[in-house]
């Protein structure tokens, strides 16, 4: 039963609340409108919350200078793919512990959690001279299949949560009423599955384009994702606030969007399942 | 109850996933525990020798290692303190009921989904700079002399960046967590005369604990290899008073290009991170069986 709430309360705790959340908020704001300003206008003080001219400049001049979209389409191969071919892996793998699980089951799923214990720094350097042996520095290829094997035990644990949601009665049912094999994966299963499988999917593509050690490390001019392209800007010449935010909000804004629609499903993946 | 046949499916269908992740794991560990042995250092080829334990030696006895040792334990220590006992207000507020809650949770992640290297730089800039920085112009309008962030007390500065990005994640984790308490024994409570505190020291905070180690073990996991934000603020320094056991062994590796010395690095950075992981491990483990 909800209990009744005073109004007063509800404004007081408004209030706090949104005090809270603009104060939380408030540096991608701050990156945001910043990126909108001229450079002079970006370190004015008092600073310009919103009385500034407003330009476009700073996102024209990212692109042109720098090929900003040459990196921005690194990023999307790099985390898109990576995604994909870890849940190609893990469909497969988590379906089979959820619907046929074994003594086992549980041990490999322990074992696969403790491979991302493993600190990426443990095996910089062998990875980084396979890599360099290889040819694999400073190419996409490299870094999706890096990112792959990172995010796969995520997948596999978030797919393995939601299929075990799916009834073991359905598929009974089912193949009662005379299913066959191929049947029930395709007309009972996969709907079912799917709104777990786009989650999973969602949260690997944000996990993976924030992903900032080996993005760092692994790549340089070429293969760069934005994560290492904004790393640039931390030895700038001349004035570059307005140009960091213009470059910062478009690196970001795709992501935030992303996080808003996926944020239900981000505790239960980020805990393994732990908390619900 | 699953037949041979499915059986021997089930374990081609995981065969993929496990094999090449069994590979990820193993070899390249097994090489940087092979590395640690050698002295090996890309600068001088051909001079590789096996001298046992000496990297081991070298890297634990070198005060720079105590160093980063202690910037590691507080960089965690100080973002895990702020991250969960604002994690703990913030969930309990945004638990109550007002006005737009839907759209103050939604400000309240958004940092979580900005990638390391944009919060340090605009962070470190926008926001830290001693002369044109925001916290700068505050300062000086209550008229108080502003901070030089990055100078005076660079390993708070990177804290602080660091703890707003995972504050959101504390709060999520926890606010799901609160949000699962059941009314009823609250009210129950209410009407037993419990005040707003024992309330939340006696019931809200015992139902917490378990979300809050999740939020502390998985948290310490990353935070132990917190590397991006000190690498585009600081570059470890100044001095080495940002670099941590991951910066460390990067600037081992891929600056002097010691490999024997940075793998047995990595192999007691991966001996700190295994001594959390078997905690965390162990308490997944347990909800999997319920």
């Amino acid at each position: 039963m909800a209990r009744a709430t005073t109004t007063r309360s509800k404004v007081i705790f408004t209030v706090i609340g949104w005090t809270i959340g603009f104060l939380i908020f408030f540096p991608i704001l701050w990156t945001f409108l910043t990126s909108f300003k001229s450079e002079g206008a970006a370190v004015a003080t008092p600073p310009q919350f919103l009385f500034f001219d407003w330009t476009l400049e700073n996102y024209r001049e990212v692109q042109s200078r720098s090929d900003y979209f040459k990196h921005f389409t690194n990023s999307v191969v790099i985390s898109v793919g990576s995604t994909l071919i870890g849940l190609a892996l893990a469909i497969p793998a988590a379906w089979a512990m959820a619907f046929s699980p074994t003594k086992r089951t549980k041990d490999i799923l322990m074992w696969m959690l403790s491979t991302k214990m493993m600190p990426a720094v443990g095996v910089l350097v062998p990875l980084y001279l396979i890599f360099r042996d290889w040819g694999l520095l400073d190419t996409r290829l490299g870094l999706v299949a890096v990112l792959t094997m990172i995010n796969l035990p995520i997948i596999v644990w978030m797919l393995y949560t939601y299929f075990k949601e799916i009834p073991g009665e359905i598929l009974e049912a089912a193949r009662m009423d005379g299913a066959s094999l191929m049947k029930e994966i395709v007309y009972v299963l996969t709907p079912m599955a799917v709104p777990g499988i786009a989650s999973t999917m969602l949260l690997n593509i944000i996990l993976a384009w924030n992903e900032a050690f080996w993005t760092l490390n692994l790549t340089a001019a070429n293969a760069a994702p934005l994560t290492a392209f904004i790393a640039s800007y931390s030895s700038p010449e001349g004035l570059f606030w307005a140009k960091l935010s213009a470059a910062s909000t478009m690196a970001i804004a795709p992501i935030l969007i992303m996080g808003w629609f996926s944020q239900k499903q981000l505790v239960r993946g980020l805990t393994f399942g732990a908390v619900k | 109850m699953a037949t041979l046949q499915t059986r021997a499916t089930a374990r081609i269908m995981m065969s993929p996933a496990v094999i090449l992740l069994f590979l990820w794991m193993i070899v390249p560990l097994v090489m940087t525990l092979y590395f640690s042995f050698l002295r090996y250092n890309l600068l001088m080829p051909g001079t590789e020798e096996y001298i046992g334990f000496l990297n081991y030696q070298y890297f634990l006895t070198d005060p720079a290692f105590f160093t980063a040792l202690a910037n590691t334990l507080i960089l965690v220590g100080g973002t895990l303190l702020i991250t969960v006992i604002g994690g703990i207000l913030l969930a309990l507020v945004l638990d109550q009921p007002f006005f737009g809650q839907g759209i103050v949770r939604l400000l309240v992640i958004a940092p979580f989904f900005v990638m390391p290297t944009v919060s340090a730089l605009v962070w470190k800039n926008m926001l830290m700079h001693p002369v044109n920085g925001l916290f700068a112009w505050i300062a000086r309008l209550f008229g108080f002399q502003p901070i030089d962030w990055f100078a005076q007390m660079p390993l708070f500065s990177i804290i602080l960046i660091v703890a707003w990005q995972w504050l959101p994640f504390a709060t999520l984790i926890l606010l799901t967590a609160l949000q699962s308490l059941d009314g009823e024994q609250k009210e129950a409570a209410e009407m037993d005369g419990a005040g707003a505190i024992s309330r939340f020291i006696y019931l809200v905070l015992p139902h917490l604990s378990r979300a809050i180690t999740v939020v502390i073990l998985i948290q310490t996991i990353f935070l132990l290899s917190v590397f991006a934000e000190i690498l585009v603020t600081t570059n470890g320094g100044p001095g080495i008073q940002t670099t941590n056991i991951t910066y460390l062994i990067y600037m081992q590796a891929l600056l002097q290009f010691d490999v024997g010395g940075a793998s047995a690095g990595g192999i007691v950075a991966v001996v700190l991170a295994n001594i959390v992981a078997f905690f965390l491990i162990r308490l997944i483990g347990k909800n999997l069986e319920r």
